[in-house]
């Protein structure tokens, strides 16, 4: 596979790790689009990034002119192979002071960005991949939503999103509708937000930014930003990690891996109106990296 | 010589391979199967995907009638590869067109064959008769077929009569581009093998073997074992040689684009009444007092996809057209099956079915339609029939049974002797509730009984006799049922149609407005003017040649719609319903 000559993605910032599993000091090795990339925090929080290379064991031997655009955001750092955007896409809820901010996994998946976002986009699994966690049969129904691709943000957002989840908080122990919201700022990052069950007027926002290794491989950085004052991190992360982990085999058995452009080549329903809008945007954006393009 | 490898039968799987409700993982020429043994013993061979979000069909679960995906549960029907379900939408019956690619199966000396674009049929193999044949376990080598067929002539093993020993002479029977025939002697003992190679992909093959005789007990288990230990010794110097060569690359199987349709999940089609399919009366047997049913198998190909509460028009000998309700469950696909009421006053429609038709003759009928959704997300569903109104319900709650969905079934019938599909019933067990020989003001009581205790999430589904299935929508209305939660389908509208209005008809996608008479209907006007539009009944029950009304207001004349429906003013009946207002815009 040739390495990546999208320029759609060269340009964007990418995540490679997360800072609170860096030791600070530490060179850390790691891949992407198809490129050994070694990084670096310093005790200061700032990141340094470079294209590995043998002569190079710190960030203090790598000169200016050879570091690669570096910069920690939400728990991250970030980087680009090209000429990135002077800002990242905003999540304002990161700085609100009593959420809990962590990042509850990154996992590796054998599968392409996209097909990833699309995943966590859907409502329709719920109930047969998230069994009695995020959805139960019979309660089945994608209801109406909306769809919008915001022209000044240059994001999609998906709102009135409403799926029954059984035990849908700890106050009552039945189950009920529980809304969410869907923004995909990125082409390889998406943002959602949900009722909180400790507090009805907020939500909750969970975020997954996608590491791309290769076309059909890559890290999923799970970020939680999150209102909950009593859990252990480890409950929240093995949360996260169980819904994750149920997810990672059905994306792996996914044909093609990398996500078809061409509207004819899957069967979409109504409930897959964010996917819709999210396919025709990568398409409207010319991106032609881990997806497979339209013929034109 | 790949390239030459499509038009042929290639064996795929053994058939031991297809073990009570599993889903094999198959693969032939780099493009991978799901394939699986439904209850009724058909083999399946499906493209590996799910025509929804591409996720492999071989992960999903084998119910025994329908191929289940794991990631949104989508069900495809045994034989036909038809999606019958679609839950996040539990309201709309799916395209009838959402089909699965699928691939021809045929089982033959213990293997199950398979074919791209088939020519011809499976070889007949000399020597290997049907009957106590042994399938060898398959043995995957990563390594080219033909690499695999040079090897496989220079193969030696013993004898099943001598096992044990190590004298045997092997000599090549036959040798072709995929296959090789082996015969072993040792002494008195002499077996004949056939080993086949499956092109998997460019650079994986597995290895089929059959021999021409099984053994019993223990010496069976030495033979397996004998060809295991042997085929894999082969296998492992395949590999070997194999990993100093360049691998080719693997072949890029061609998925179909779905149909351009599909690709924006529009209205089903338009279609006229039409009967485009030939079936034969397999069996006609009297099913109940005055209730013959009819089983109809297609005279070829297979039937397509339908789902439960769906109709079809039978086409009968004596012009006549009439509805019928599948009764099938689930998966059942070879035939289908209809039960049908000898009416005291027929008109000449189930007299016909009743006295002409016999076992043997052939019918004309049409695809199914579904007017009557199953909706299969309610917390708990009930089913009101009243005599012959059984049919669709039964479909339904066969459906539901095999989901392990709760349900119940309260069946009204004069006696014992009226209950119709005794077997079917049967096999529903405790959801089947029957109330018998009633008077209309019991029938009336007992419903008041079964129809309590609505809570959010239940529905009903009633179909019945006209004043009955009246009855019980007034008392599920009474009882707090919301009109969205209460599903009915008469037989046929007795009300007496008043065509006396004359108006106008824009049809707004069609860019043309017609003039309606007095005497006439919207659906005559609009087939005259060569609009081709479906429908069924034609008497405003079965809800096929519905239409959307952008302006104007509807004179509803059918038992299709329900009283929201109609206040709604969104939807008409062409058949049968007129207009109020001088002027009617469709979504036509």
């Amino acid at each position: 596979m040739a390495k990546c000559s999208d320029t759609v993605i060269l340009n964007l910032w990418h995540p490679v790790g997360a800072i609170a599993e860096a030791a600070p000091g530490a060179v850390q090795e790691t891949v992407l689009l198809e490129e050994r990339l070694s990084f670096q925090v310093g005790v200061d929080g700032e990141p340094v990034v470079w294209r590995s290379r043998p002569d190079a064991r710190g960030a203090d031997q790598v000169p200016a002119a050879d570091r690669l655009p570096a910069r920690g955001a939400y728990g991250y750092v970030w980087t680009s192979l090209g000429s990135p955007p002077a800002d990242l896409f905003p999540i304002p809820e990161y700085a609100e002071p009593d959420r809990r901010r962590l990042n509850a996994a990154t996992f590796g998946v054998n599968v392409s960005a996209p097909r990833a976002i699309e995943n966590f986009l859907d409502m329709g699994h719920f109930p047969y991949v998230h069994t009695d966690i995020l959805g139960a049969e019979p309660h089945t129904e994608v209801k109406e939503y909306d769809v919008e691709i915001s022209v000044d943000r240059d994001e999609i957002l998906a709102t009135r999103c409403r799926f029954f989840q059984p035990m849908a908080s700890t106050a009552s122990d039945g189950g009920a509708d529980v809304d969410y919201v869907y923004r995909v700022p990125h082409p390889y990052c998406s943002v959602l937000y949900k009722s909180s069950p400790v507090d009805e007027s907020r939500r909750d926002v969970i975020a997954i930014f996608l590491q791309p290794l290769d076309q059909e491989h890559v890290r999923a950085h799970l970020l939680l930003c999150v209102l909950d004052e009593n859990s252990e991190d480890k409950v929240i992360k093995r949360f996260q990690q169980t819904i994750f982990g149920q997810d990672k085999p059905i994306l792996e058995n996914q044909f093609p891996k990398r996500l078809p452009l061409d509207p004819r080549a899957e069967t979409p329903i109504r409930a897959d109106k964010s996917a819709i809008a999210y396919r025709r945007w990568l398409s409207q954006k010319g991106v032609t990296y881990g997806v497979i393009p339209a013929a034109a | 010589m790949l390239e030459e490898a499509r038009s042929r039968w290639h064996p795929i799987a053994a058939a031991h391979d297809l073990p009570f409700r599993h889903v094999f993982h198959g693969q032939l020429l780099g493009r991978e199967f799901a394939v699986w043994r439904a209850d009724d013993g058909y083999v399946n061979i499906w493209e590996n995907r799910c025509l929804h979000r591409g996720v492999r069909l071989s992960i999903g679960i084998n119910d025994g009638r329908e191929l289940k995906c794991q990631y949104h549960g989508w069900r495809y029907s045994n034989r036909t590869a038809g999606c019958t379900y679609i839950p996040a939408h539990p309201a709309d019956a799916p395209a009838r067109t959402i089909t699965n690619r699928t691939f021809p199966a045929v089982e033959r000396y213990g293997l199950v064959w398979s074919s791209e674009e088939p020519l011809g049929e499976v070889p007949d193999v000399a020597g290997l008769a049907e009957g106590k044949l042994l399938a060898l376990r398959g043995i995957a080598v990563n390594a080219p077929a033909d690499q695999v067929v040079e090897r496989l002539k220079a193969y030696r093993f013993q004898p099943n009569g001598a096992i044990d020993g190590d004298a045997a002479e092997t000599l090549i029977e036959a040798a072709q581009d995929f296959a090789v025939a082996l015969r072993s002697r040792d002494g008195a003992a002499e077996t004949l093998g056939v080993f086949f190679v499956q092109p998997a992909d460019s650079n994986r093959s597995v290895i089929r073997g059959v021999l021409d005789r099984d053994a019993e007990g223990s010496a069976h288990i030495a033979v397996l074992r004998h060809h295991n230990e042997r085929l894999s010794r082969l296998r492992d110097e395949a590999e070997r040689d194999m990993a100093n060569a360049p691998a080719p690359a693997p072949i890029e199987p061609v998925y179909e684009r779905v149909s351009a349709e599909l690709a924006e999940m529009p209205e089903l089609t338009a279609h006229g009444r039409k009967a485009a399919l030939r079936v034969t009366v397999a069996r006609k047997w009297q099913t109940a007092d005055g209730i013959a049913g009819f089983e109809l198998r297609p005279i070829k190909g297979i039937l397509p996809t339908f789902q439960p509460g769906a109709h079809i028009d039978v086409h009968m000998p004596n012009g006549e057209i009439r509805q019928y309700s599948i009764t099938n469950g689930p998966g059942e696909t070879d035939s289908f099956v209809i039960g049908v009421k000898l009416e005291r006053d027929s008109k000449g429609g189930s007299k016909c079915m009743h006295e002409t038709v016999r076992e043997g003759d052939v019918l004309a009928i049409s695809e199914p339609r579904n007017n009557f959704p199953l909706r299969r997300d309610a917390i708990k569903t009930i089913f009101v029939a009243g005599g012959i109104g059984i049919t669709p319900l039964l479909a339904m709650a066969q459906a539901l049974n095999n989901q392990e969905l709760t349900h119940e079934l309260h069946y009204f019938a004069q006696g014992e002797e009226h209950l119709a599909f005794a077997d079917r019933l049967r096999a529903l067990g405790d959801a089947l509730k029957p109330h018998l020989g009633f008077s209309p003001d019991e029938t009336g009581a007992e419903l008041r009984r079964v129809l309590t205790g609505y809570r959010n999430g239940m529905h009903l589904y009633i179909c019945g006799p006209g004043p009955m299935l009246e009855a019980a929508r007034k008392i599920a209305a009474e009882q707090g049922w919301p009109d969205s939660a209460v599903h009915f389908e008469y037989f046929k509208n007795t009300n007496k149609i008043d065509d006396s209005s004359s108006f106008e008809v824009a049809l707004a996608r069609s860019c043309v407005t017609l003039q309606v008479p007095a005497g006439k209907t919207i659906l005559q006007v609009m087939r005259e003017s060569g609009i081709d539009v479906p429908s069924s009944c034609e008497q405003g029950a079965c809800g096929t040649c519905m239409a959307t009304v952008i302006e104007g207001e509807p004179d509803h004349q059918d038992v299709y719609l329900n009283d929201a429906e109609r206040k709604a003013g969104t939807k008409i009946m062409t058949c049968v319903s007129r207009a109020k207002s001088a002027r009617l815009v469709l979504d036509i």
